[in-house]
């Protein structure tokens, strides 16, 4: 892992891309570290394909650069596969998390895969799959834990819609780390 | 208390803080969740006494906060891009009637080409319109400098435009020291006006003045302004012994002293700038940066002993002037003996500056006068040829996003 560890988060507009990598700057900042998140700051619409960025690191971070060798790339929508290039730069011991109920075949490492819009479905009832991913993405990374996601869930969004998306995350992130054990045992 | 919030939203609570009384406003990106923060505080009862007045227009959002602080009123604002145009006749009539109002501009580019993205020529467009201008390098800065921006502007009587980086800071998530109220209300005190329309003691403002005192006026308007020179880094100072963290000033340099090329800049560029620093210091080449926090008035004297000891010194510039060069370079120039001086035009209209490109610029001994980092020469070729060629080549954007279309595809 580099000193910063960097995000970018694909989908599309609508999907709480942009939230995903709030919340995880929020999340890493509940444990004491220093977080910078941020859009790709174009003119964010419904459906069109929005990238947001997020960085975590132990020293305060100066860079107000976009984020061109991530550490990890999440995506929340796989049909930007085809509109971007979604995997441009990925370090090669960095991972790929997707949002899908099947494997996804690419070309990087690492790839994991959580039915984030069913879980977000069944539990919060929308198709927003942010915070299951970012539930994902404490099981894979390390970098944040589930406990850290919760509660950045929990600051930004209040009652039932919080503990739903905590729901989701929580299940996510079992998901994922099921997942992960299995490919140990192989 | 520390919190990882939106530069918005910091801005709006370090405003909020300084207790404004009145808030006058019209929306626009990238600065709207400045005043809708605000909006919402003077809603909610969370920030009175104040008046938030829903305008029609950016002149209008100034008019009002001229009127507001002549009244005697703590009066601020925000805009950005064609918003600051579009308010520029009452800016000048804010600057001369020496009110101190306070705005925040979320620095954007002005069209045409619309273009809603981050660069410097908002701001840099007012530089001779009276305001005092400062520059904020992070979002803490710019929480910072809101504070800041209140006492000197009433401490001197003239307005306060605090600049920050469109998207790159406003809509960042980081984390943030938003002090308390007491601590604030030590350091803001409640507005005293050096001038008031009081029905009590009346005055007027703004009558006409003719060729007998106009140079007068504006000569103390001069001097008040070098006063900045001053009250500035003195408020700064102050400031660091009450909060207990540096930011603002006139100039702040970083690894600047030994370094053979100094680079100057302004905004946010300047983390991404001392990250290159720190990697080509690394591989042994002597560079250093110095960010320009005060851009009005220029800082002369610091520029000057910031940069003496320099071989040749790089103002990168989120803007410039078509057909002349570069802005911030020509007051540089000013300031400086004779060293070489070189100007780069970078991150126009949202173009990320990335640490790669400012790398391999600052490693180059081959540097002109002007350059626009990383320029697509193949694309500008294009629309060259076609203008020779062609006596009705059409509308130059147009174009030229049409053969990015045509390359991305072949």
């Amino acid at each position: 892992m580099s000193a910063v560890f960097e995000v970018r988060v694909h989908g599309r507009g609508g999907q709480g891309v942009v939230t995903a990598a709030e919340l995880l700057s929020v999340a890493a900042f509940l444990e004491g570290r220093h977080a910078q998140a941020f859009p790709s700051f174009g003119s964010e619409r419904t459906g069109a394909p929005v990238v947001a960025f997020c960085r975590i690191s132990d020293r305060a971070i100066r860079t107000h650069a976009p984020i061109v060798r991530p550490d990890a790339v999440i995506v929340q929508d796989a049909t930007v596969f085809g509109a971007l290039p979604v995997l441009d730069g990925l370090r090669p011991e960095g991972f790929v998390l997707v949002n899908s109920t099947k494997d996804i075949a690419l070309d990087a490492g690492n790839v994991f895969v959580v039915p984030a819009t069913e879980l977000a479905l069944e539990l919060v009832g929308r198709p927003v799959p942010n915070a299951a991913l970012l539930g994902g993405f404490a099981a894979v990374s390390g970098v944040v834990s589930l406990d850290a996601v919760s509660a950045a869930i929990r600051e930004r969004f209040a009652g039932a819609v919080a503990e739903a998306n905590a729901a989701a995350a929580a299940r996510a992130f079992g998901i994922v780390r099921a997942e992960m054990g299995e490919r140990e045992h192989v | 208390m520390f919190r990882q919030i939106e530069g918005s939203r910091g801005v709006a609570e370090a405003v909020a803080l300084c207790r404004p009384e009145v808030i006058s406003a019209y929306p626009i990106s990238p600065q709207t969740h400045i005043v809708e923060a605000l909006s919402a505080m003077v809603k909610s009862g969370e920030l009175r006494p104040c008046e938030y007045v829903n305008v029609e227009s950016e002149f209008a959002a100034m008019s009002a906060a001229i009127g507001a602080s002549a009244a005697g009123a703590r009066a601020y604002t925000a805009t950005a891009s064609q918003g600051l145009l579009y308010m520029v006749e009452a800016l000048y009539n804010a600057s001369g009637l020496g009110l101190p109002i306070v705005m925040t501009v979320a620095n954007r580019a002005i069209g045409a080409p619309i273009n809603i993205w981050n660069d410097h020529s908002d701001a840099m467009s007012q530089r001779d319109s009276g305001w005092l201008q400062l520059y904020a390098e992070t979002n803490q800065e710019a929480l910072d400098l809101h504070v800041q921006a209140f006492r000197i502007a009433e401490e001197l009587s003239t307005p306060v435009m605090v600049c920050m980086d469109g998207f790159v800071l406003t809509h960042a998530f980081e984390r943030v020291d938003v002090p308390a109220q007491d601590e604030v209300d030590a350091f803001v005190p409640a507005y005293e006006p050096r001038q008031v329309l009081d029905p009590a003691d009346p005055v007027s403002m703004g009558a006409m003045v003719g060729p007998e005192a106009f140079t007068e006026v504006r000569y103390l308007a001069h001097m008040r302004q070098l006063d900045a020179l001053t009250v500035v880094p003195s408020v700064a100072a102050e400031f660091a012994d009450h909060f207990g963290r540096t930011s603002g000033g006139l100039v702040r340099s970083y690894r600047a002293d030994d370094a053979e090329t100094v680079v100057i800049a302004l905004g946010s560029v300047l983390g991404t700038l001392k990250d290159t620093v720190d990697e080509l210091r690394a591989e042994g080449v002597s560079v250093g940066v110095v960010g320009i926090t005060t851009f009005r008035p220029f800082p002369y004297d610091a520029i000057r002993s910031a940069v003496e000891d320099a071989r040749r010194v790089v103002v990168v510039e989120r803007a410039f002037s078509v057909g002349t060069g570069g802005i911030v370079t020509a007051d540089v120039r000013a300031a400086l003996a004779d060293q070489p001086l070189h100007t780069v035009v970078a991150g126009l209209g949202g173009r990320p500056v990335t640490e790669a490109s400012l790398h391999a610029l600052l490693l180059r001994d081959d540097l002109g006068p002007l350059t626009f980092l990383d320029l697509n020469t193949d694309l500008v070729e294009r629309e060259l040829r076609r203008r020779r060629e062609i006596p009705r080549s059409g509308p130059t954007a147009e174009n030229l996003l049409r053969d990015l279309d045509r390359i991305g595809e072949s």
